[in-house]
């Protein structure tokens, strides 16, 4: 842990150094997103309500996808630019230094930028629960911050998959761009709406659902109680991709770079 | 010690020739060729040595000191190094090499060299008295006082590469990989970091092995050579085995090569 | 002969994009997916409300898989890095060594690398759209006259997309290093080409002033005209619109040249 911190003092060292470049980049992140948003607020203009939610909490569905999939980004990008690593040859220096594989791909990338993204994250919640009708307590306080960890597991997870597949290809990765960027963009709203079958794929093959949809069904008195506890067992997910980045690995160390 | 035993190792790379139609038909078909990099290589190096490993491009150099370092494992052979497998004990082993690549940095770009040090501090998890005593020596032998606080992007490549040696001894390894340390210095560059490696043989008996294209440096720093060829070894022996006598290492090398039809 | 440079070029970089097979692959099934969830999407929206919706459904359907089939074509981020990193460095004026014409090199040089990459995906993503059932999948263009025009303004489109993208390579001469600008820029042509929602979803007034713009005539002309969702004398409005602004983008796009190359020969890039 000690080793995190020290990788988050040299990358924020790092990054004051180009100061400009940081807030434009953060500009451009915060517009990138701001485009979805407009979707949105263009849409409701005409349609009063999506699948039975309303513009204000499609706002908080939103505010709060985006929030967990920006603290993924943050975090996570190492991951996610894993195949600019390969690429490089920088796995080769990490395989030489007494570390775990992973803690040193976490610490390679820290990206402070995606703070843009959650700035707007943190806009559309804070209104969608000001506009809102909802009631709170702190059971739900409680399943908000499930969520965000849910959440960011959940992504992270899915970016340790893709880059685990850089270790066999570094070809086929848009796919994986379908669960990361995918979700960001179509998690904008609730999972539910894109009917009973995508429902029921992202509630057992890739749980979004149980991070966003049922908690928020509870969030918004349209679910059980029971539903808030489930961005916790949406962490489960990321055991089967550590797995197979321990496989990837293997593959790498015996087939060469 | 270092022993390696009939090590082999061959990689599989896809076909692809150049032109439109050759896009087109690749597009649908792949062929594959299987490059035979390490056949049968075996040699063993003692506590302290300074060893030269040479041979011509592609001759199998790299998967050679990969593997020694952990990084690859071979499809056949064993290899051990002061007892342990390197691949199959990566953290322990690791903990005890050192290594330089002439061609790429691992000190962070953007800040200054003594933040990247702090960190490799950190990941080789050395403690305050050790790492304050080596870096003190190794600030002195290589001259780096003026050069801690600059950022890396700053430095020229002649004081990177000081820099980067000074990283990769911070742990007190016991062994050192040199790949190509000296590529691209000047003179007074290339002379202090040859004096240098002699030094640090010298005192801390630390195990050189040196992969480079500068027959100079294998003069100045090494007795015994190891040269590899289309993944054999052909020559385990002096620098005087290859000279034979001639004025100039690089040509009398050179007509080795041809003589080896590599 | 000075057409089998730029031939050469074409070929090349075609070739290029053809490489990758596994990443094509890749990119068709990704952009399917993407596909069916703007559908579903626009679907929810329908089930809802269907007399807001400014078009059938079938042909918001229809606009969304053509607009996957032909991303490459004209999605403004898919440029060429190597060109911004030319400029950054200095290295651009290795390209002035050769004798061609700079502006054109680069201008084919994109044609191409779109071309290529929409090639590869279009077809199997507008067969595989065809067989899906009624209203989710492609709808079979309403008549010949329609489809031969938009067959037109789709290479029309494109060249407005590729003059538009080279005055974003030529601002990089005049700027320094404006990842953040150009990545904000981007994002707004992106929104006013149609590709966030479909132009028609927009509120009236605004609509009417976006159609104006340059952007309008990227991909909202070829797809709404395939559809039908342009005809008459809108369309014909549109259609020429698109024509006065390519002519207006590439002349102003070569006098630009101009003075950013005659910039980088006096101050050697």
């Amino acid at each position: 842990m000690k080793l995190y911190w020290k990788y988050f003092q040299i990358h924020l060292k790092s990054c004051m150094e180009y100061k400009a470049s940081f807030i434009l980049t953060c500009i451009g992140q915060f517009l990138a997103s701001f485009n979805i948003f407009l979707g949105v607020y263009f849409m409701f203009q005409r349609f009063t309500a999506i699948g039975g939610f309303t513009y204000h909490e499609i706002l908080l569905c939103f505010g709060i996808t985006l929030m967990e999939f920006s603290l993924a980004e943050t975090f996570g990008r190492g991951f996610d630019m894993f195949s600019d690593c390969i690429r490089k040859g920088e796995f080769d220096r990490i395989l030489v230094r007494p570390r775990s594989e992973i803690l040193q791909v976490l610490g390679s990338r820290i990206e402070f930028t995606r703070i843009g993204r959650m700035l707007q994250a943190a806009i559309m919640f804070s209104y969608g629960i000001y506009a809102g009708d909802v009631d709170w307590s702190f059971s739900k306080i409680l399943t908000v911050v499930f969520m965000l960890i849910g959440g960011t597991v959940v992504f992270s997870g899915i970016f340790l998959i893709s880059a685990s597949i850089c270790f066999f290809t570094l070809d086929s990765l848009e796919i994986i761009n379908i669960f990361t960027d995918g979700a960001r963009e179509y998690g904008r709203y609730p999972v539910s709406i894109y009917g009973r079958r995508v429902l029921i794929l992202c509630t057992f093959v890739i749980p979004y659902a149980l991070i966003q949809y049922y908690p928020l069904t509870y969030l918004l008195d349209k679910g059980k109680p029971w539903y808030g506890m489930l961005p916790l067992a949406a962490c489960l997910f990321v055991l089967p991709c550590l797995l197979l980045w321990k496989y990837g690995v293997r593959h790498y160390t015996s087939s060469g770079s | 010690m270092i022993t390696l035993e009939h090590v082999s190792k061959t990689y599989k790379v896809s076909k692809r020739d150049a032109g439109f139609k050759s896009a087109w038909k690749s597009f649908f078909h792949r062929e594959y060729e299987y490059i035979h990099a390490l056949d049968d290589v075996s040699f063993t190096i003692q506590d302290g040595e300074m060893v030269g490993y040479i041979g011509p491009n592609g001759a199998g150099k790299s998967s050679t000191i990969k593997i020694l370092s952990g990084i690859l494992i071979p499809d056949q052979g064993l290899c051990q190094i002061n007892g342990i497998t390197p691949w199959k004990n990566r953290i322990r082993h690791t903990r005890g090499i050192g290594v330089v690549f002439g061609q790429r940095t691992q000190l962070w770009w953007d800040v200054p060299v003594i933040d990247s040090f702090e960190l490799l501090k950190e990941i080789y998890q050395i403690d305050t008295a050790s790492y304050r005593q080596n870096l003190d020596r190794l600030t002195e032998m290589l001259d780096l006082a003026q050069l801690l606080r600059t950022p890396t992007r700053q430095l020229s490549l002649g004081q990177r590469m000081r820099c980067e040696v000074a990283a990769s001894l911070l742990h007190n390894p016991g062994i050192l990989f040199l790949d190509e340390p000296t590529i691209g210095l000047d003179a007074v560059s290339k002379l202090a970091v040859r004096d240098f490696i002699l030094q640090l043989n010298k005192e801390q008996n630390t195990t050189v092995i040196l992969t480079t294209h500068d027959m100079l440096d294998i003069e100045a720093l090494t007795k015994r050579i190891i040269l590899i060829g289309r993944g054999r070894v052909l020559l385990d022996g002096t620098i005087e085995d290859i000279r034979r006598g001639c004025d100039s290492t690089e040509e009398a090398l050179a007509a080795f090569y041809q003589s080896h039809g590599i | 002969m000075e057409y089998r440079k730029y031939t050469a070029f074409f070929r090349l970089q075609f070739s290029m994009g053809l490489q990758y097979r596994t990443a094509a692959f890749a990119g068709i099934v990704t952009q399917f997916v993407w596909g069916i969830l703007e559908i579903l999407m626009f679907r929810a929206f329908y089930q809802t409300d269907a007399s807001g919706f400014p078009m059938t459904f079938a042909a918001a359907s229809t606009y969304v898989w053509m607009q996957q089939a032909f991303l490459a074509l004209f999605m403004p981020w898919m440029m060429d890095n190597e060109i911004f990193s030319n400029i950054r460095d200095g290295n651009v004026s290795y390209e002035l060594c050769r004798p061609v014409d700079l502006y054109q090199m680069w201008f084919v040089k994109n044609l191409a690398s779109r071309l290529a990459r929409a090639v590869l995906r279009c077809m199997p993503i507008l067969v595989v759209a065809a067989f899906l059932p009624y209203p989710y999948g492609m709808t079979a263009p309403a008549d010949l006259t329609s489809f031969l025009l938009f067959l037109f303004t789709l290479m029309t489109g494109l060249a407005v997309t590729v003059a538009i993208c080279m005055l974003i390579y030529i601002s990089a001469f005049f700027t320094l290093s404006p990842d953040g600008i150009r990545m904000a820029a981007l994002c707004v042509i992106e929104f006013l080409s149609g590709a966030v929602i479909p132009l028609p979803f927009l509120p009236d007034n605004m609509r009417k002033l976006i159609s104006l713009l340059p952007f309008a005539s990227m991909q909202n002309v070829p797809l709404r005209i395939y559809s039908c969702d342009l005809s008459g004398s809108s369309m014909q409005h549109a259609v020429c619109l698109q024509l006065i602004w390519l002519l207006l983008l590439v002349t102003a796009g070569r006098q630009l040249a101009v003075l950013a190359l005659r910039k980088v020969t006096l101050q050697g890039g």
